[in-house]
């Protein structure tokens, strides 16, 4: 297992390089100069040069790429902030625990409705509950979760008045964010759960387990979700990882100091580091949600992880052992 | 009468898909007496496994459909049970073994865990005292206790049928239904299954009824023989009765397409023709348009339920009670 992990690990570095690059090249392409924006219509030629010696702005292309690689690889450095004066890095680390804290919520809302709604609609196929459920789910896929968040704000917090419409201290303040997001992935959970649930329950071991004469309630949570859960893992995982790097327009639309709003914020200012850093950021934890999902997948289902295990010995087993299929005893 | 265990009466299971009716199983009468094994032939398609989900009231529900019939197991009928009473009889005073032990364990649960299940549903015992006795049910089958812990992709196809066999058997059922237990295994596994479940049938004194399609199975350990054609038991008796003096045109097909190893023959005789379509059954004899002494009345009227011999049953219009007609 171990060695998968670190099998694993060492995959992402291909990945992050790739991301450092691209998002480099994208930034130095795009129009726009920092050191202008920075100090204003005011600035005199000679306080732009200088400021633009400071920054390395005025170097070629290949240099700043490869001092950014530099100082990332050999000092963990990612630069500091053009606008605030402050490293990337820190400011980083202030404003992810407010983007996991909604990205953990929003999951935890999506897993909820969703794999509830998906095993009901699929125990109860063609049932008005499971009418109802897809074009909700269908509704959830669909809606652009900016569009759901703005209705939501509308709704709850100016007409009702029941939520604040931004902020995010206090619990209050994380209801509607966190239920605008989670809906909108409820759909996308609940839609697989569905498909899932009804491809396991037509299998021969639910019958089985039905025959030793088992509830229904058990039949369904202990025989057959365990079996369907791998793809419901799977797009929960994707959500999670797509959330953690900062639902951008949400974040925006509730003010919501995270990830996503620094992003928006410094793309606006053309402020590189903090752009550079937090879509590098993003993917490895990304990446690393991938990762979190694939070992959980091994704590499901016992085929998966009698694999990991013997992926790494059959490097050493001779041939002709290997022909034979590995795990299963002949009688 | 008093002794017969499991009686099913005139039981018809129908599956019903938009405007077709899939008539599975017809009438079929059939007992089981304490201590007996009947074996339950037929072809693909006859209706056996439908007979037997009916009796373990598992027919899947839509599209299948019990639409007449009794069941009676002990003198109540089944289908007359509530749900959460006919719970306590499944696993517990019958059970069933299925056809194929690759998809009818749990993949994800181990073994241990699955023949535990059965026990902590059904007897008053705490989970060591019920791991304690799954472990005991597994020694029985031949598979060392250790191997509690294991899932079912770790053992193989014979294995796994042991584990399938250990589960039904571990609340020591009154009624065993095995499933063709046999069809998914290599022959020389499925002697030493057949083997263990006609020993295990003795020592915990449980009556079967085997569905097969093997008629050399139903001579080693069946008591009694029912053949089964679209739906519809066609011949009932003894297992002297059936194999000596084999009375119905199908059954003597069905005999003479077994490869007899003292006889030279270059070619089996097949039985020509299709089972009939169970959504378009003809009104006569279902057995009819393939029987090579078919009469005028075999087309239009169904055959009635004749006793040629006393326990030897017919469905045919060459016999009347007592003989051939």
């Amino acid at each position: 297992m171990s060695r998968y992990i670190l099998k694993r690990l060492l995959m992402m570095i291909p990945v992050v390089i790739g991301v450092i690059v691209l998002v480099f090249t994208i930034m130095y392409f795009t129009p726009g100069d920092p050191a202008e924006i920075m100090l204003g219509e005011s600035a005199t030629p000679e306080q732009l040069a200088a400021k633009r010696a400071e920054l390395g702005t005025d170097q070629p292309y290949l240099v700043q790429l490869g001092n950014y690689i530099k100082k990332l690889v050999l000092h963990g450095d990612l630069g500091t902030s053009y606008t605030t004066g402050q490293s990337v890095t820190s400011e980083i680390v202030a404003k992810f625990p407010t983007t996991f804290k909604l990205a953990f919520m929003s999951v935890v809302v999506a897993v909820f409705i969703g794999v509830t709604a998906g095993v009901i609609s699929a125990t109860k196929q063609y049932s008005i509950f499971d009418h109802v459920a897809r074009v909700v789910a269908l509704f959830g896929v669909s809606m652009p979760s900016f569009w759901l968040g703005l209705m939501s704000i509308i709704v709850f917090s100016v007409n009702l008045g029941w939520f604040p419409s931004s902020g995010f201290d206090k619990p209050i303040q994380w209801v509607l964010p966190s239920l605008t997001l989670g809906f909108a992935s409820a759909g996308t959970i609940m839609r697989m759960t569905r498909s899932s649930m009804l491809e396991v329950i037509r299998q021969d071991y639910i019958r089985t387990a039905r025959s030793k004469g088992q509830t229904e309630w058990v039949v369904i949570t202990k025989h057959a979700l365990k079996n369907a859960l791998i793809p419901i893992i799977t797009v929960a995982g994707l959500q999670f990882g797509g959330l953690l790097g900062g639902s951008v327009l949400t974040e925006t639309i509730f003010s919501i100091p995270g990830i996503g709003t620094l992003m928006v914020t410094a793309i606006k200012q053309r402020n590189g580091p903090i752009v550079q850093g937090s879509v590098l950021f993003t993917a490895v934890v990304f990446s690393f949600i991938n990762l979190a999902v694939d070992i959980l997948y091994s704590f499901v289902d016992p085929r998966i992880r009698s694999q990991y295990k013997s992926k790494p010995k059959a490097d050493k087993v001779p041939k002709a052992v290997k022909a034979g299929k590995a795990g299963e005893v002949s009688e | 009468m008093s002794d017969k265990l499991l009686e099913i009466k005139n039981l018809s299971i129908h599956y019903f898909a938009d405007k077709t009716v899939f008539k599975a199983v017809n009438g079929v009468n059939l007992s089981l007496e304490r201590g007996q094994t009947v074996g339950l032939v037929g072809e693909t398609g006859a209706g056996k496994t439908t007979t037997a989900l009916g009796v373990m009231g598992l027919i899947p529900s839509p599209p299948g459909k019990v639409v007449s019939g009794e069941i009676l197991f002990e003198g109540k009928d089944l289908l007359k049970m509530s749900a959460s009473e006919m719970r306590k009889v499944r696993g517990k005073k019958i059970s069933m073994i299925f056809q194929d032990p690759m998809t009818a364990l749990n993949p994800v649960l181990t073994v241990g865990d699955q023949i535990t299940e059965v026990i902590k549903l059904h007897e008053k015992c705490s989970s060591l005292e019920a791991a304690a006795k799954a472990k005991e049910m597994l020694e029985m089958v031949g598979i060392p206790a250790e191997r509690f812990s294991e899932y079912p992709h770790q053992f193989s196809g014979g294995m796994k049928q042991r584990v399938v066999i250990s589960i039904a058997l571990a609340c020591r059922p009154e009624v065993i239904i095995a499933d063709e237990p046999t069809t998914a295994l290599d022959v020389t596994i499925q002697a030493q299954v057949l083997e263990l479940m006609t020993k295990l049938k003795k020592e915990i004194q449980t009556s079967m009824i085997l569905i097969t399609h093997d008629l050399g199975v139903v001579a080693e350990i069946c008591d009694k023989v029912a053949i089964m054609y679209a739906g519809e038991i066609i011949e009932f008796g003894d297992l002297e009765a059936i194999y000596d003096n084999t009375a119905h045109p199908y059954t003597i097909r069905l005999f003479g397409a077994i490869p007899d190893l003292e006889k030279d023959v270059d070619r089996l005789e097949p039985i020509m023709g299709l089972m009939p379509d169970p959504s378009n059954l003809a009104p006569g004899c279902r057995f009819c348009p393939r029987c090579a002494n078919r009469m005028p009345i075999c087309e239009t009227t169904p055959p009635p339920e004749v006793e040629v011999t006393p326990g030897h049953m017919v469905k045919c219009h060459l016999y009347k009670e007592g003989g051939l007609a």
